[in-house]
């Protein structure tokens, strides 16, 4: 058994064992945690795939923005545990059954008779010392994928517009400060000059 | 060796997973969102081990673009869990039968 297929067994079954937690546990907290420990080791595993860019960012950005995002969710929504968890074991027949019937037909697909010419590829090489993933992606991403690329980014701005105007609450009798309420304010909106008789001033 | 065969079974069984996990927690909606990232990574998943097999990155410029999306779909979907659980103080999808007719 070489390194690579200790280290791939290793971390496919930590990968394994972590997402079947993250959908038995009862706690939403505990499942985030898990389905980071599933997230770390999938980034392992493409890191033996050598996508080290796409390794790391997985771990930067979803551990490190999408899972805490959730977290902060989570613990933000108080929810009533008891509630949420009924009807699992209801469902556990039909979720089991479903699942193991798509996953038969897949490893059908995959494993009889190589009918789909997957074992034919060659085990690749390794990359020669100083071969850059990172340099090798960028070269795409700003060539060949450079319009999809502008795109993604359009695609991260209409995310944060929306979930900005989705999660802001406009609150009904409370005094905050309106800026263009401010600005348009006019002399004559706030003061009035009035004409009235001077007591105790005689008028000839 | 680990062939492609290793992978791709690998990526199987975690959409598998992800599946039932679609089935079992059909009351919450946190951890269907959380089912559907595993999806999604068992799909990259799949799109790394072709491009590394086939030695053609393009297929890791795809991930990258499943994972810029899967984000926004992360953020949007969770602004639209918090607006839900401030209306209806509730995450449970049985709830929502608003449009039932």
């Amino acid at each position: 058994m070489t390194i690579q297929e200790i280290f791939f067994y290793l971390f496919s079954i930590i990968m394994l064992a972590a997402a079947t937690m993250v959908i038995s546990v009862r706690n939403p907290v505990y499942a985030i945690l898990y389905l980071i420990l599933t997230f770390f080791s999938a980034a392992a595993l493409w890191i033996l795939l050598e996508a080290e860019f796409l390794g790391i960012i997985l771990v930067l950005v979803y551990v490190g923005a999408v899972m805490v995002l959730f977290l902060f969710v989570v613990m933000m929504l108080n929810i009533n545990q008891s509630r949420v968890s009924e009807g699992f074991v209801k469902n556990l027949p039909l979720g089991i059954g479903v699942a193991l019937v798509m996953l038969a037909e897949v490893l059908m697909v995959l494993w009889y008779k190589n009918q789909t010419g997957v074992d034919n590829f060659p085990i690749p090489v390794p990359h020669e010392q100083g071969y850059s993933n990172t340099a090798e992606i960028g070269e795409r991403m700003f060539t060949a994928y450079l319009w999809p690329f502008e795109i993604a980014g359009v695609v991260l701005l209409v995310a944060i517009v929306a979930a900005v105007a989705l999660s802001m609450r406009h609150r009904e009798g409370v005094k905050t400060q309106s800026v263009p309420q401010q600005i348009s304010a006019e002399k004559r909106d706030r003061l009035e000059l009035i004409d009235m008789p001077v007591e105790g001033v005689k008028k000839n | 060796m680990i062939t492609l065969t290793h992978y791709l079974t690998l990526g199987a069984i975690l959409l598998c997973l992800s599946v039932a996990g679609i089935f079992l927690n059909r009351k919450n909606i946190i951890i269907l969102l959380m089912s559907i990232e595993l999806m999604l990574l068992a799909a990259n998943m799949n799109f790394i081990a072709f491009s590394r097999f086939l030695g053609n990155p393009d297929g890791q410029v795809f991930v990258f673009f499943i994972l810029t999306v899967a984000a926004a779909e992360a953020a949007i979907g969770l602004a639209i869990l918090v607006v839900l659980f401030r209306n209806r103080n509730s995450i449970n999808v049985a709830d929502l039968d608003d449009l039932k007719g």
